[in-house]
C-alpha cells in the first residue's frame, strides 16, 4: 500500500455536496495531478463532518486543519500553499465567533470540543467506498470475534451489559430485544435495519449510511449470528439516493471480501443483505407498518402482539434496530461493553446523535455523551442563537416529541430525562428557536405533518388530529376562544390513550408541551388577538408611520402585489386589502417606518 | 385529464419491470419505484398493467400509490419544483418562500403550470439543513432562498 506523507479529506455528505463539493473535490485532484504529487497527496471523499453550517469541508491531515466553505476554485491555493509550501491558507480557516481568531485545527474548535463520536467514529474519517479504509480502523473484527471466539448467548449478554438502548425512539434495550428474537423459533428470522427517516429536520441515519456503511453491515450480521438470522434487509428511504449508493457499493465490496455470503470467516454462519425502498411515509418508522410496507402492502401499522420478534416479515421472527443503534454494535463488542457503560447516564449509556438545526450558528450533526446539557449543546457546540436573538425553545423528538424551554436548559439530557420534560429522545432531531418563531404556529405546523402522515387505520389519529389541527388553525387566524383550550387539551390525552401505534400515541405531545410552556402565548392569540412574535399573518397588519416615512419608494418598488401607494417624497399608505404581508416592504425600509401592528 | 393512452413499447417494458420481479405481489413497491423512474408518473392505465401482471387488484395497486407521498399520479413539469418544509427549513422561512412560488407560477402545491414546464411540491427534509431553507430544482440544490430569490430561481429555467 502506497504511504501517502497527507491526505485531503473532503466532504462528501448531502450538505456540501448541494455546495459544489463533487467539483471541489475533482479541482483538488487536478491539482494534485497537475503538481505531480500523486504519490504523496491523497485526495478522498468522506462522509459527513458534522459541520454543515460552514460547508464544504477540506480537512487536511495530519494536521488537522479544518478548511471551511471552500469553493472549487480555491483547490489551487490549497495545494500551491498549504501542500506544497507548508503555509496554512488562514482565510478558509475556521474563524472562532467570540475571539475572531483563525482557528488552525478541529481540535479546537467549540463545535467538536465537547462531542465524543462513537456512531460517528469513521464519519469524516474514511473514504466510505473503499472497505480496506474501514477494515484499517477495526472493522469487521467485531464480527470475527464473535464468529470465532464467542457464542450468540454471550455475545447477547455483552450487548445487554453494555446498556445499549435503540436509538430509533423508543429507547428500547437493544441486547434484549435480540435475546427475545434469538428464542423464537423458525426456520427463518430476519434482520431489519430501519434507515427509513422520516423526521423532518433529521439526519443521522442518512450521515451514517453514508458515511460508514460498512458499521451497519457489520452490526446487522452481529445480530444475525445472534438470532440465528441468514437474511438481512435494509429498509431506506427512496429519497437517499447518494446513501443507497453507497450502501450498495459497500454490500458488493462486503461479499467479495468474504465477510457477507457463505462460510463467513471460515465458519458455517452465512449472511446475506438485501434493500427495500420506503416510499415517503412517516408511519413507516413504527415497526410493524414498516413490515408491511417491506412485503409490499400499504404501511400501516397492525396491534402488538405478536411483536415482530414472534413474527414479523413474512410472518417470521424479525429483529428491527435502527441505523444509528446498529453503528454503536461494532464498538461495544471491540471495545467491550463495560467501556460502553462507562459512558453516559445511569439509565442510558454510550452517546446520541443530534441533528442539530433551526435557529442557531452552528448547525450540523453532533455526537455527545448521553447526560449531556442542552445548554452544552446549544450554546457550546451550537455556538449559540443566530443573529445574537435570544434563546426560546428547543424541539426535540420530531413531530412526536414537544419543546423545550430555558427551564429545561440544564437538564441532562437522555431517555426518561427528556420524556419526564414532557419531550421525548426520538431519533435525534434537535430544532432552536428563537424569540422570532409563534408556538402556536409551530405547533400547527407539526399537526399539518401528522395529519398528513397518518395512515388513516384507526380513527383517534386520523379524525382527532385533524380536529386538533382546525382548532390550532383557528386560534392562529385570531378566531378561537377559551373554550378550544380545554378541548385541544382533552382531546390531546384521548388522542395520546386510544391511539393504535406511535404516531397517533405521541402526535399531541407538540400540542400538549407548547400549551404547558407558553400558556400566555396561547391567551394572547385568542384574547388580545394578537400574535406576540409577528408570525400568524391572519393577526398582524403592516402599517406605514406617516413621521418616519420619506418617500424614498422602497417599499412600493419591492411591493410584490403593488398594495403600496405615495408619491416620490411623500407619505407611503399600504391599502390591506390587497397586502399579502409577505413583510419585503418592512425589510427594505431604511427609515423604520414600516411596522408591525 | 384527456385519456393518455400508453404506448405499446412502454407496456412492454413495465411488463419486463414486473417479471423482473418474479411478477410477485410482494414485489409491488419495488415494481412501483422503477416504473415510475421510467414513465414519470404513475397514471390510471400503468396502474391497471401492474395489476393485471402482478395478478392484484387495481384497488390494491391505488391503495399503495396513493398512500406514499413518494409516488405520484400526475406528471411532474419539465423542471420539478421542490420546497423543504422540514423543522429546520420551516423555521426558516420556508412558507414564506413556498408562497412566492405559488404566487409567481399561480399553481397550488402537487400540480403542474398549464405549459407543462414546472411543478410544485413540498418535501421533507433534503438534509441539507445548514443551507436552510432549501429549494431543489430537478436535481439542483439551492441553498439560503429568500423569497426575493424566488424569481431569479425561476428565470433561470424560463
Amino acid at each position: 500500500m502506497t504511504q501517502f506523507k497527507m491526505h485531503l479529506l473532503v466532504c462528501g455528505g448531502t450538505g456540501c455536496r448541494a455546495s459544489e463539493s463533487e467539483t471541489l473535490f475533482l479541482s483538488l485532484k487536478k491539482e494534485v495531478s497537475e503538481k505531480g504529487l500523486e504519490s504523496e497527496v491523497q485526495v478522498i471523499t468522506t462522509g459527513c463532518f458534522g459541520f454543515c453550517e460552514k460547508g464544504p469541508i477540506v480537512k487536511v491531515m495530519p494536521d488537522n486543519t479544518f478548511y471551511t466553505q471552500v469553493k472549487p476554485e480555491d483547490a489551487i491555493e490549497i495545494i500551491a500553499e498549504h501542500v506544497i509550501k507548508g503555509r496554512k491558507v488562514n482565510r478558509l480557516l475556521y474563524v472562532n465567533p467570540e475571539t475572531e481568531q483563525h482557528v488552525s485545527d478541529s481540535k479546537h474548535m467549540g463545535f467538536y470540543r465537547k462531542q465524543l463520536r462513537i456512531a460517528l467514529r469513521n464519519c469524516g474519517f474514511i473514504d466510505p467506498e473503499n472497505i480496506e479504509e474501514y477494515i484499517s480502523r477495526d472493522g469487521y473484527a467485531a464480527l470475527a470475534k464473535c464468529l470465532t471466539e464467542m457464542t450468540p448467548a454471550q455475545v447477547i449478554e455483552e450487548m445487554k451489559k453494555s446498556g445499549l438502548r435503540g436509538r430509533g425512539g423508543g429507547g428500547f434495550p437493544t441486547g434484549l430485544k435480540w435475546e427475545i428474537t434469538s428464542k423464537s423459533q423458525a426456520d427463518q428470522k430476519y434482520v431489519v435495519c430501519n434507515a427509513d427517516e422520516g423526521d423532518p429536520g433529521a439526519f443521522m441515519d442518512r450521515s451514517i449510511l453514508e458515511g460508514d456503511p460498512h458499521s451497519v453491515i457489520e452490526a446487522m450480521a452481529i445480530c444475525g449470528y445472534c438470532i440465528g438470522a441468514t437474511k438481512g434487509v435494509v429498509y431506506i428511504r427512496a429519497e437517499y439516493p447518494l446513501a443507497v449508493e453507497r450502501l450498495k457499493i459497500a454490500m458488493k465490496q462486503a461479499s467479495e471480501f468474504g465477510l457477507l455470503g457463505k462460510n463467513i470467516f471460515g465458519t458455517d454462519f452465512e449472511f446475506e443483505i438485501d434493500i427495500r425502498y420506503g416510499a415517503g411515509a412517516f408511519v413507516c418508522g413504527e415497526e410493524t407498518a414498516l413490515i408491511h410496507s417491506m412485503e409490499g402492502l400499504r404501511g400501516e401499522p397492525t396491534i402488538k402482539p405478536p411483536f415482530p420478534s414472534v413474527s414479523g416479515y413474512l410472518e417470521k421472527p424479525t429483529n428491527v434496530n435502527n441505523v444509528e443503534t446498529f453503528a454503536n454494535v461494532p464498538v461495544i463488542i471491540n471495545k467491550g461493553a463495560a467501556w460502553f457503560a462507562s459512558i453516559g447516564s445511569e439509565k442510558s449509556k454510550g452517546t446520541k446523535v443530534f441533528a442539530l438545526a433551526g435557529k442557531i450558528n452552528n448547525v450540523g450533526l453532533i455526537e455527545v455523551p448521553m447526560g449531556t446539557t442542552l445548554r452544552d449543546i446549544i450554546f457550546e457546540i451550537g455556538g449559540g442563537i443566530k443573529d445574537g436573538k435570544k434563546f426560546k425553545a428547543v424541539q426535540t423528538g420530531g413531530p412526536s416529541g414537544g419543546c423545550l424551554t430555558e427551564k429545561h436548559l440544564d437538564i441532562a439530557i437522555d431517555f426518561d430525562s427528556l420524556t419526564a420534560a414532557g419531550s421525548m429522545m426520538g431519533s435525534g432531531g434537535m430544532i432552536v428557536m428563537d424569540e422570532d418563531d409563534c408556538m402556536v404556529s409551530i405547533a400547527k405546523f407539526y399537526l399539518d405533518f401528522t395529519v398528513e402522515e397518518s395512515c388513516g387505520k384507526c380513527a383517534p389519529c386520523r379524525i382527532g388530529n385533524k380536529r386538533l389541527n382546525e382548532m390550532l388553525e383557528k386560534i392562529c387566524e385570531g378566531k378561537g376562544t377559551m373554550k378550544d383550550l380545554d378541548l385541544l387539551r382533552n382531546l390531546s390525552y384521548v388522542i395520546k390513550d386510544t391511539s393504535l401505534c406511535g404516531l397517533g400515541q405521541t402526535s399531541p405531545n407538540p400540542v400538549l408541551s407548547t400549551m404547558e410552556n407558553f400558556y400566555p402565548e396561547y391567551l394572547a392569540h385568542i384574547v388580545d388577538h394578537k400574535c406576540p412574535s409577528g408570525q400568524c399573518k391572519a393577526l398582524l397588519q403592516y402599517v406605514i408611520e406617516a413621521e418616519n416615512c420619506v418617500g424614498c419608494t422602497a417599499c412600493a418598488r419591492n411591493c410584490p402585489v403593488n398594495a403600496i401607494s405615495g408619491e416620490r417624497k411623500g407619505i407611503h399608505v399600504i391599502d390591506q386589502a390587497t397586502c399579502i404581508k409577505c413583510g419585503a416592504c418592512l425589510e427594505k425600509c431604511k427609515f423604520n417606518a414600516v411596522f408591525i401592528k | 385529464m384527456a385519456n393518455i393512452k400508453i404506448n405499446e413499447q412502454k407496456v412492454q417494458q413495465i411488463e419486463a419491470i414486473c417479471k423482473k420481479f418474479n411478477n410477485e405481489k410482494g414485489e409491488l413497491i419495488n415494481v412501483l419505484h422503477q416504473t415510475q423512474s421510467l414513465v414519470g408518473y404513475l397514471p390510471a392505465e400503468v396502474q391497471e398493467i401492474i395489476a393485471k401482471n402482478l395478478n392484484c387488484s387495481v384497488a390494491h395497486v391505488y391503495g399503495v400509490v396513493t398512500f406514499y407521498s413518494f409516488f405520484t399520479m400526475i406528471p411532474k413539469g419539465e423542471f420539478p419544483i421542490s420546497i423543504c418544509m422540514g423543522t429546520a427549513c420551516y423555521v426558516r422561512g420556508a412558507e414564506k418562500v413556498l408562497d412566492e412560488f405559488k404566487r409567481i407560477l399561480n399553481v397550488p402545491v402537487g400540480q403542474t403550470t398549464p405549459d407543462g414546464k414546472f411543478s410544485l411540491s413540498c418535501l421533507r427534509c433534503v438534509g441539507a439543513c445548514g443551507l436552510a431553507p432549501v429549494v431543489m430544482v430537478g436535481e439542483k440544490v439551492y441553498g439560503r432562498v429568500s423569497p426575493d430569490g424566488v424569481k431569479d430561481i425561476i428565470k433561470e429555467y424560463k
